[in-house]
């Protein structure tokens, strides 16, 4: 005899034509058992929930149950609805319950509310198609299917010190019909998957991407005054559903499928060698501010998941106009859930947080010192290998670069970094602190015990320039972006080389391609991790706009044109980080020791300028050199070559004095930045020997990277 | 139209003919069909799908079932799938884990 079907799961009530059962509380939200589907809600102010149901796009619902009073367990109202059509079925939750904003509560049952574990959302199922805002529910939970044909694949592992990361946008990247894939995969996930040998051949292992977790392109949407243009959230920095992808990024969105086109594109870039890190934005919701709609939380249990001043208006740390609760310990769980869905069930490699100061914070605002949710992750069992990054710092003034609640296993967003390099790469007289960031930034880390690679060292991000920017504006000009030029960073440590953005000037752009190659090749030679913004490898411009976060269009877009006219450009960063890769003297484990520890006659770094041996640290040196010996690469558990760096940011050349090597070696050069392409840079291990072996002279704003082998 | 699917046995290759629409209401009935053969000393699995004229997302979980029912040993074919049924399959990625031939004759060889 065989048992086919449980036998202990049948109905024991009916309402109307359905059939339901007590159900289970966990795991919270929808989840298949057999025969039907378990609905389970939380809400600690609630005084009742009616689940729902809509058939897939129906404009009204085909039944509204209410939870008996006898399927609440503590606070969380749980149901069992027999024989549903889930893949067809969409739904919500009416709660009711005290409406009191001075007391931070907001219930309202006219509302349907779409479930916080919502596993994937419809109601934006194509990118930028026009919502029908007299729709009573916007945005409509649904039901994922479990499976997927996952092979033998699981997160990377890679080592943290080892990443190469690519910052980067799922509809920027691809929806350009310059990227020359098919149309309907423009703008999606599976365009990147269309491009993943692209990503491979530039070396990177690691993409970063901007929030995929379904969003409304159409919150606060507008038109352009000046250009009359629909200025939309493009960007996604504003969570509807921290469970569910965004349709609108699938080619398969409409369909419901988004879920298996990402998970397509995951194991794909596995089997490529690359991790895929998630930016996710836990400081605040799409609810926004007391005007914001009424999606899913602030009707469910305003007063849990929001922090409330004590006149029950939002608080305001991230700048968009509410702040979730993360100390309270609901709201906790529902961020571990989340990050642990992610992370089994898309295999997802790492997460990076937007303001993850936020986090850090308690229900009051105030800065914890020892955060149970950042400890909790820091320490929880299936996030063990998952990369944690913090961009540490949040719009409420918490800036924790170098003190933010590491636990060992959190890495920041260097913003320090960024800076320094910023100003050293424009000609300003910073070496005292370039040291620091080259070295993977101890000043910041090392009193902790904390790891090079803790530093995630970027020049350029989502927000502000990109790197063709940054050496061709000394400010932002964002106009098209409807806000009188008020909105993005005014202080962005840019130079322009001479002339405010476009020029036929060839000297002028001749600096720029420099600069530009100055700039990665310092960030392929730091200690630490590197990131590289998404299509500054092809000298991508925005014009000089310092925050697209609004513009659905090539402002955003990706020109894959750039690749045949910025070819040498291209060339650059790839051999700059396969350099990167060839060297575990780059990448090492813990930081420098400034002393010969494994008897190699030369120090594990040391520092030179225009005399070798002999660094100038005055205030005004524009000129800086270090040397890392090849034998004490990851502290001395690998032989690798030595390794010579020279930065000349002055605007005169400079002759630079080369440290002697150990007998029977000679310098080659692999990178010289004053050398017009293609003798800029050499293929690692193809490099050719210097004439000179005592010394070199370097152009003006110029870098140089030697190999001693 | 209604969905069907019919299989038959040569050999080592088991053929299931689908036609019709496969969704969550029809889902089961292919899965059935799967579980039929599974267990059977066959090489191949082939599917002839070129009345198929629709596959949802439950459709395409018989697709992965029959893959990992049937095993690591046993070749998964869709042969001359609609355009429909192909994009869903080449978007979902689905498509690297089988193989998808113009005509029956091409699975023979």
């Amino acid at each position: 005899m065989t048992i086919t079907e449980r036998i202990d799961i049948h109905p024991t009530h009916n309402y109307e034509n359905y059939k339901l059962r007590r159900g289970k509380p966990f795991p919270f939200g929808a989840t298949l058992v057999p025969g039907g589907v378990n609905f389970s809600i939380f809400s600690s102010h609630a005084t009742s929930c009616t689940l729902v149901l809509f058939k897939k796009h129906a404009e009204q619902p085909m039944v509204e149950i209410p939870f008996p009073e006898e399927f609440r367990i503590g606070n969380v109202y749980c149901m069992v609805v027999f024989d549903l059509d889930y893949e067809n079925l969409e739904y919500g939750y009416r709660m009711d319950g005290p409406n009191d904003f001075a007391a931070g509560q907001w219930f309202d049952k006219t509302k349907i509310l779409s479930d916080p574990y919502g596993k994937i959302m419809g109601g934006r199922d194509v990118w930028g198609v026009l919502p029908d805002w007299n729709d009573i529910y916007q945005h409509r939970s649904r039901i994922v299917f479990d499976d997927f044909d996952w092979e033998d694949d699981r997160p990377l592992e890679i080592e943290p010190e080892d990443q190469i990361i690519y910052e980067m946008h799922v509809r920027s990247f691809t929806r350009d019909a310059s990227s020359g894939i098919k149309e309907k995969h423009q703008g999606t996930f599976a365009g990147i998957r269309d491009k993943i040998p692209y990503l491979k051949e530039l070396g990177v292992n690691a993409i970063e991407l901007m929030p995929i977790f379904e969003f409304d392109e159409f919150e606060n949407s507008r038109i352009n005054p000046e250009t009359g243009e629909m200025l939309l959230n493009y960007w996604g920095y504003s969570t509807v559903d921290f469970f569910a992808p965004k349709a609108g990024y699938a080619a398969t969105g409409k369909l419901g499928m988004q879920a298996d086109e990402l998970k397509a594109l995951v194991k794909e870039l596995h089997k490529n060698g690359i991790e895929i890190i998630l930016d996710v934005v836990f400081n605040h919701t799409a609810e926004g501010n007391e005007q914001g709609p009424t999606i899913s939380f602030r009707g469910i249990d305003n007063k849990t998941y929001y922090m409330l001043t004590p006149e029950g208006y939002y608080f305001n740390f991230s700048g968009c106009g509410n702040t979730l609760n993360c100390n309270n310990p609901i709201v906790r769980n529902l961020v571990l859930d989340c990050l642990r869905y992610w992370a089994e069930e898309y295999h997802i490699d790492g997460f990076r947080f937007d303001l993850a100061s936020i986090l850090g914070r308690d229900p009051w605002g105030f800065p914890l010192a020892n955060p149970p949710l950042l400890e909790s992750l820091a320490f929880d069992p299936i996030l063990a290998k998952c990369k944690l990054i913090a961009e540490a710092w949040d719009a409420g003034g918490l800036y924790q670069v170098g003190s933010f609640p590491a636990y060992g296993r959190w890495a920041e967003w260097n913003g320090k970094y960024r800076d320094t390099l910023r100003k050293f790469i424009k000609g300003d007289a910073t070496v005292g602190e370039m040291a620091q960031r080259l070295q993977g930034s101890p000043d910041l880390y090392a009193w902790e015990g904390r790891a090079p690679a803790t530093s995630i060292n970027f020049i350029t991000a989502h927000d502000g320039f990109t790197l063709m920017d940054l050496v061709s504006y000394n400010g932002k000009h964002n106009q098209a972006n409807g806000e009188n030029n008020n909105d993005g960073d005014n202080s962005n440590e840019s130079w322009n080389c001479g002339w405010e953005g476009v020029t036929d000037d060839p000297a002028i752009n001749a600096l720029r391609r420099r600069q530009i190659k100055n700039a990665v090749a310092m960030l392929m030679v730091s200690q630490g991790v590197p990131m590289i913004l998404m299509g500054d490898e092809l000298g991508r411009t925005k014009h000089g706009n310092n925050n697209t976060y609004c513009h659905d269009n090539q402002l955003n877009w990706l020109d894959w044109q750039l690749l045949e006219t910025n070819v040498d450009l291209f060339r650059f960063f790839k051999h700059c980080i396969a350099f990167r890769k060839a060297h575990p003297v780059l990448r090492n484990r813990q930081h420098f020791q400034n002393q010969d520890y494994v008897g190699s006659g030369y120090a594990d770094i040391t520092w030179h300028g225009t005399k070798a041996w002999n660094a100038d640290w005055s205030p005004d040196s524009r000129s800086l050199a270090f040397m890392l010996c090849g034998k004490h690469a990851r502290q001395g558990t690998f032989t690798d070559n030595y390794i010579y760096v020279a930065m000349n940011v002055h605007w005169q050349a400079n002759w630079f004095e080369l440290p002697g090597l150990p007998t029977g070696m000679n310098w080659h050069v692999f990178a010289n930045t004053g050398v017009p392409s293609p003798a800029d840079i050499w293929q690692p291990g193809t490099e050719p020997q210097l004439e000179n072996q005592t010394g070199m002279l370097l152009g003006d704003r110029s870098v140089a990277i030697l190999v001693g082998k | 139209m209604a969905f069907t699917a019919i299989s038959e046995i040569n050999d080592d290759i088991a053929k299931i003919t689908l036609s019709g629409e496969l969704d969550a209401s029809t889902a089961p009935i292919f899965k059935e069909e799967v579980e039929s053969i599974a267990g059977q000393d066959i090489s191949k699995l082939v599917l002839l799908t070129e009345d198929l004229e629709y596959m949802s997302s439950a459709g395409l979980r018989v697709l992965i079932f029959s893959k990992q029912k049937m095993g690591a040993d046993v070749q998964l074919y869709v042969v001359s799938p609609q355009e429909m049924v192909l994009d869903t399959l080449e978007k979902t990625g689905f498509h690297h884990s089988v193989t998808i031939v113009d005509e029956y004759a091409a699975v023979a060889r």
